[in-house]
């Protein structure tokens, strides 16, 4: 008996068919799980490792202090840095460059940092037309700094406990 | 002098070309919202949201993609061979609107209403093995080269079975039975899909591999080929085979609707329901169904591995449809139908 | 009018088949070879449909470009033939070859001379369209009274054909481990899990 139900379960193809209709069913369950994204989006860990910025002291000082340990510790070599006494006499970068398509967000760079300075932010919306503008210079990433400045130092308060 | 050159030099030729127009435009039209429609549809299937940002439900998304498309930068693979590397993705639109001739979409409309109106198209459609595999070769690249034997011994395997199957149509039709028009007007009162319901079955799943589409969607298989035969291409190269592609996709259902389904016959025979205007609304609408399924199928069934594909043509759709071409000789002379 | 189309299609056909009949011999790639190849046999059934002979020439690219030239092409495309060995005989076998060019050529000439246009029998190379019938119905009718032995033959001959070509490739190895289908859909979950209550400390024992 059960020889005969399954020569005809396959020979009229019933799991297919109700697999078809499982699939159908679904369709019309106007049921959504995903998020809608560009008007919703998921919530992010304060320790997301997104878009590089250089940040800044609250007086207006550059953090970074040129010690190249970013540039050491890069398993992408992604950062170049090239540093000058600067006239007061200070040790800063002359530049400090992130090719963004090296980048493999690892977040080495933000640890290996002994001042907060480089930081990977919240904004993973950076895509650009062309390649060239994924070859981030100083400028840029102190502009990131300035323009992420409350939610990096956010999100590195809501993390310090744990560290 | 000059008006008797107009009208009976120029106008004809005008004519032609206004004909093929009225065709091919919404053929291209459709293949546009194919796309979009597959993406909904498996959306849906898969509790998503879908395209749904450019236009009100997303219905100009079609026309962002074929923006984004056109602006994209032409890259020729080191080392691909030029000549045959661009004459492909040509090659393979122009197989999938040439195919569109045929297909009656009134019962006096057609653009060339030729007799063997089935072997052409399977003939065109035969010869789409080529765009593949010349895509394939020509861009000198292993995923590529790849995807097109794949995809090409698999056409040519699904076309065996596909071949005895419309034969098994011309022989139920009788005379005149490789005239598209003649097998939509043998319809009337039955369809195909009744009595070769076996045949309408393993028709659309030929049609399924035919077109490289999942489940038998080896050829492109992305986690294995990462996009087959089209890897290398880009910009309007891709978007020609991309509409290529659909547009065959289309063609086979309008190849299924007009084999087993009754072309552009009304399924009611009452009202408005059975005018000759309403042919083609039933037309597009039958195509349409068939369109949807190959979606639902893709957004049900898992991919099928190489070996077996190969097993389900040759071992059982072969016998199968051979067994059911003889069985339909032998009904049709046994009881002098 | 008509007739001046049909006569440009004709020249245009016939000279793009002799054009790519000649790019199959002299093209440096043997891939371009068979494209043209294939250019040439659909030049070729352009020909017959001009001629009224629809049923062969789509049989013509059914079976010969749809299949017979993509297994040519499969060949040609995994061989990698470089442009040296493509080249490599043609001085040795450069006789030979012309040789049998001439022979073809003085056998297509009395074949010409000898059938086609002797005055007696001037019909049959001219007009392949019947009248009455249409062409499919024609050669069915041909085929299956006058010329019966000979078509079923052939078709012998195809059939031994494939039984040598299977029996070439068929090899029977030992040890190979082959996947049964219907054996694993039938396998039901009873078959195939058991579910048992295990205690903690003991294990299933």
């Amino acid at each position: 008996m059960s020889v005969l139900f399954r020569s005809i379960r396959s020979l009229l193809l019933l799991e297919l068919v109700r697999g078809m209709a499982l699939t159908l069913w679904t369709m019309f369950t106007g049921r959504r799980v995903t998020v809608n994204y560009p008007y919703e989006k998921g919530v992010l860990s304060p320790r997301f490792r997104g878009e590089h910025a250089l940040r800044r002291y609250p007086t207006g000082e550059e953090r970074c202090i040129a010690c190249k340990l970013c540039e050491a510790i890069c398993p992408a070599q992604a950062i170049t840095i090239e540093a000058e006494p600067r006239e007061d006499g200070s040790r800063r970068t002359t530049r400090y460059d992130i090719d963004m398509t090296k980048c493999i967000y690892c977040g080495y760079c933000q640890e290996a940092c002994p001042v907060d300075a480089i930081v990977q932010g919240p904004n993973y919306e950076f895509s650009t037309e062309t390649r060239a503008e994924l070859y981030y210079n100083k400028d840029k990433l102190l502009d990131n700094g300035d323009r992420w400045e409350h939610l990096i130092a956010a999100n590195i308060a809501q993390d310090a406990a744990y560290r | 002098m000059i008006m008797d050159l107009l009208l009976n030099t120029v106008w004809p030729a005008v004519k032609i070309l206004l004909t093929i127009l009225v065709v091919v435009v919404p053929v291209i039209l459709g293949v546009a919202y194919m796309t979009l429609a597959e993406r909904k549809v498996i959306a849906a299937a898969q509790f998503r949201h879908g395209p749904n940002v450019v236009g009100p439900f997303g219905v100009l998304q079609p026309w962002a993609d074929a923006l984004k498309l056109m602006f994209k930068e032409v890259i020729l693979p080191a080392g691909a061979n030029k000549v045959v590397f661009f004459l492909a993705p040509m090659l393979t639109f122009a197989l999938a609107m040439l195919a569109w001739a045929v297909i009656p979409i009134t019962e006096n409309f057609a653009i060339a209403d030729i007799n063997l109106g089935l072997l052409y198209l399977f003939a065109i459609s035969s010869l789409g093995v080529y765009g593949i595999i010349m895509s394939g070769w020509a861009s000198n690249s292993k995923y590529p080269f790849l995807g097109a034997l794949r995809s090409a011994a698999q056409m040519v395997s699904y076309e065996v079975s596909m071949g005895l199957i419309i034969i098994t149509v011309v022989i139920t039709v009788g005379a005149g039975g490789f005239n598209l028009g003649n097998i939509v007007e043998a319809q009337k009162g039955l369809w195909f899909a009744i009595p070769h319901f076996p045949m309408f079955v393993v028709f659309f799943i030929s049609a399924l591999a035919e077109t490289n589409r999942a489940p038998f969607d080896l050829p492109e298989g992305e986690s294995e080929l990462v996009a087959g035969y089209f890897l290398e291409y880009s910009s309007m190269q891709f978007a020609l085979f991309f509409l290529g592609e659909y547009a065959n996709i289309l063609l086979m259902s309008a190849m299924t609707v007009v084999l087993f389904l009754g072309g552009y016959l009304s399924p009611f025979g009452f009202w408005f329901l059975d005018d000759v205007w309403m042919q083609p609304i039933w037309f597009v609408l039958k195509t349409s169904l068939i369109a949807f399924v190959f979606l639902w199928v893709r957004a049900t069934v898992p991919r099928y591995r190489y070996d077996q594909l190969m097993r389900l043509g040759w071992k059982v759709f072969l016998p199968l449809s051979l067994f059911w071409v003889v069985l339909t000789a032998g009904v049709i002379v046994g009881f002098g139908l | 009018m008509a007739e001046i189309i049909t006569g440009l299609a004709f020249y245009l056909f016939a000279a793009a088949t002799i054009a790519s009949a000649l790019m199959v011999v002299t093209s440096r790639n043997a891939v371009h070879s068979v494209l043209f190849l294939i250019l040439a046999f659909f030049s070729a059934s352009a020909l017959f449909v001009l001629r009224g002979a629809e049923f062969v020439a789509m049989i013509l690219v059914i079976v010969y470009v749809g299949a017979v030239a993509v297994l040519f092409l499969f060949v040609v495309m995994m061989l990698h033939v470089g442009e040296n060995r493509l080249f490599q005989g043609v001085k040795r076998f450069g006789v030979v070859g012309v040789l049998v060019g001439l022979a073809v050529l003085a056998e297509l000439v009395l074949v010409v001379t000898t059938r086609a246009f002797r005055p007696e029998n001037p019909a049959p190379a001219t007009n392949p369209q019947p009248e009455g019938v249409n062409v499919t119905e024609a050669l069915g009718q041909i085929l299956y009274t006058d010329y019966f032995l000979l078509f079923q033959m052939s078709g012998l001959v195809l059939l031994v054909a494939m039984i040598g070509a299977i029996t070439l490739t068929l090899r029977s190895r030992d040890g190979v481990k082959r996947q049964s289908i219907p054996q694993q859909i039938e396998r039901s979950r009873q078959e195939a899990v058991a579910l048992r209550k295990v205690e903690s400390g003991k294990g299933i024992g």
